[in-house]
């Protein structure tokens, strides 16, 4: 099934039925009437999409949806493939299935989410895979591969799953992390791993460390070589020598169990 | 029947059912990698007196591994889920953790059991380890004093098929050794099977039970030459001066079948090989019933 924008919204427009699960066994007329929240007044989907084509389990979406939030949120299953730029809370609270964005993406990318895939060809905003605002908990599993770069905040809360950045990431990633990956291919912003208290942070440049971080070691951890060829077969660009390489390891954050990590490569 | 001017018996070896798993072990060196996989597969020559049977499958290159580093399979047999899971906790924990720069991981992803042995390794890190999970799998990182080791936290664990066996039946020692080492070098090459004995022979083949009754098996006296005049019973015609047999254990019937009739390809027709038989129970024993002439004649294998 396609979904194509032939109306762009003037203020956000709220789609959290735009996944396969929630369209699933849905004719397209029935599928027209899905009701949307678009500002303050709720719209029909077929003001804003033409669909075309049965529900069966793969939906494309075609435009400029970068002021179309929430879509794929709570998907479960299926695949969701975005051509263009899509909005905020892309896959929020996703349990399973894939979504691939050929283009960039905006805040709150997974936020929440436990299962699953998220690509993004290109960049991503602030808060991947990160808990809402009062919440202690972000992303619980899954993964999020960022092919560009990605803003402040990505983890933040983080307990489990794996967040690839293949740029440059933003200040505070890995904030107030309980566990889980999150591998920079570019350049860390500034207090990375602030409060974390298990977990990954890898990166492949040098970084500056909160004072709160200690420096351990400089060896070679096997599992990186396990998570690598994992990031190999998805497409990312991993050297040899990245394979085969050395890391500095820096155990953090003291305020916290001091149990985390972050591993930064030595070329 | 006759193969390569040797004669094949029309007879069976009597299998039995088991339980195995497959070990991957990379490490920074082929050597290193087959260092301990040797030590895990040590003392694992037989259930009877080892708890399990254990074995070195093949080599595996960089590509073939989870971690892109050069590695060794091997397989470990024992009578139920339960047993094959506590032996790879002892022998993992004691032989491969041990050994420099190994990494362990479980190498039969689809099986519908699994047992846990990273899960249990782990306490060895005394609270420092850490779990990984990506795509599924579990990891545990346990320091040690040389790095990290690396483990899986689950390994797969199926049926197997144990005891796969054949005897050959030679003038001498020399033509009987060799008769053996070509089949154990042939068998070897099956994929999913082992030869657990030191160099895939046996020399010194058992039957069930004894005169002794604490013991649950004794010397095969039917096959051994010097008791032909004294035996209460023999299997050996007088020209036999020495018997060896290869024991194959495999992940189902069909690779220890293969196995067993690659052996008799490879050995027939050794100068001073006089047959090839295998052993049995008269059937009462085994599950797994392999007719030596079936399996040269079946398209099954």
């Amino acid at each position: 099934m396609k979904l194509t924008l032939h109306k762009v919204p003037e203020v956000p427009l709220e789609a959290e039925v735009i996944s396969p699960v929630a369209l699933a066994g849905k004719s397209a007329l029935e599928i027209n009437k899905l009701t949307l929240f678009y500002g303050n007044r709720t719209v029909e989907l077929g003001e804003f999409f033409s669909v075309e084509g049965e529900a069966n389990g793969i939906l494309e979406l075609e435009g400029d949806l970068s002021r179309i939030k929430l879509i794929g949120s709570d998907m479960s299953d299926g695949q969701l493939i975005i051509d263009g730029d899509v909005g905020t809370h892309l896959g929020a609270c996703m349990s399973g299935g894939e979504i691939v964005v050929n283009g960039n993406a905006g805040d709150w990318v997974g936020r929440e989410m436990s299962g699953g895939r998220i690509t993004i060809k290109g960049s991503a905003g602030h808060m991947v895979g990160s808990a809402v605002r009062g919440s202690a908990v972000g992303i619980q599993g899954g993964e999020i591969i960022i092919h560009g770069n990605c803003r402040n905040e990505a983890g933040s809360g983080m307990r489990r799953g794996l967040i690839v950045i293949g740029g440059d990431s933003g200040d505070f990633a890995g904030v107030n992390m309980l566990a889980g990956t999150i591998i920079v291919l570019g350049h860390l912003g500034i207090r990375t791993g602030a409060g974390m208290r298990r977990g990954s942070i890898v990166s492949m440049n040098d970084a500056e460390m909160l004072p709160t971080f200690s420096y351990a070691c400089t060896y070679h951890p096997g599992f990186l070589r396990f998570y690598f060829n994992h990031l190999r077969q998805l497409g990312l660009p991993i050297s040899d020598e990245q394979i085969d390489g050395e890391y500095q390891r820096w155990c953090g954050d003291a305020i916290e169990l001091n149990k985390g990590e972050i591993l930064i490569y030595q070329p | 029947m006759i193969v390569q001017s040797t004669e094949v018996a029309n007879t069976f070896a009597e299998a039995f059912k088991m339980w195995a798993a497959r070990v991957i072990i990379t490490a920074h060196t082929p050597q290193w990698a087959m260092t301990a996989a040797q030590s895990v597969t040590g003392f694992a020559t037989s259930v009877i007196g080892c708890k399990c049977e254990a074995g070195i499958e093949r080599d595996l290159s960089r590509n073939e591994t989870p971690d892109l580093r050069p590695g060794v399979s091997v397989l470990l047999f024992a009578g139920s889920s339960k047993a094959v899971g506590n032996r790879l906790v002892e022998r993992i924990g004691q032989c491969v953790m041990t050994c420099p720069t190994t990494a362990c991981f479980n190498g039969l992803e689809q099986a519908a059991t699994t047992v846990s042995v990273g899960g249990k390794i782990r306490y060895f890190g005394d609270g420092y380890q850490a779990s990984k999970q990506l795509d599924g799998r579990r990891l545990w990182r346990i320091p040690v004093m040389e790095g990290e080791f690396l483990i899986d936290d689950r390994f797969g664990v199926q049926p197997a098929v144990g005891g796969g066996n054949l005897l050959f039946l030679g003038k001498d020692v020399a033509s009987t050794l060799e008769a053996a080492e070509a089949a154990a070098a042939a068998m070897r090459a099956v994929p999913g099977v082992i030869l657990p004995f030191p160099g895939g022979l046996v020399r010194s083949g058992s039957k069930p039970g004894s005169k002794y009754k604490a013991l649950p098996a004794s010397t095969n006296d039917a096959y051994c030459p010097t008791l032909r005049a004294s035996a209460s019973e023999t299997e050996l015609e007088k020209e036999v001066g020495s018997v060896l047999e290869v024991v194959v254990d495999g992940l189902d019937e069909e690779a220890v079948a293969e196995a067993m009739r690659k052996g008799i390809h490879a050995a027939a027709g050794t100068d001073g090989l006089i047959e090839i038989t295998a052993g049995n129970y008269g059937g009462n024993l085994g599950q797994y019933h392999i007719d030596l002439h079936g399996l040269l004649q079946s398209s099954r294998y």
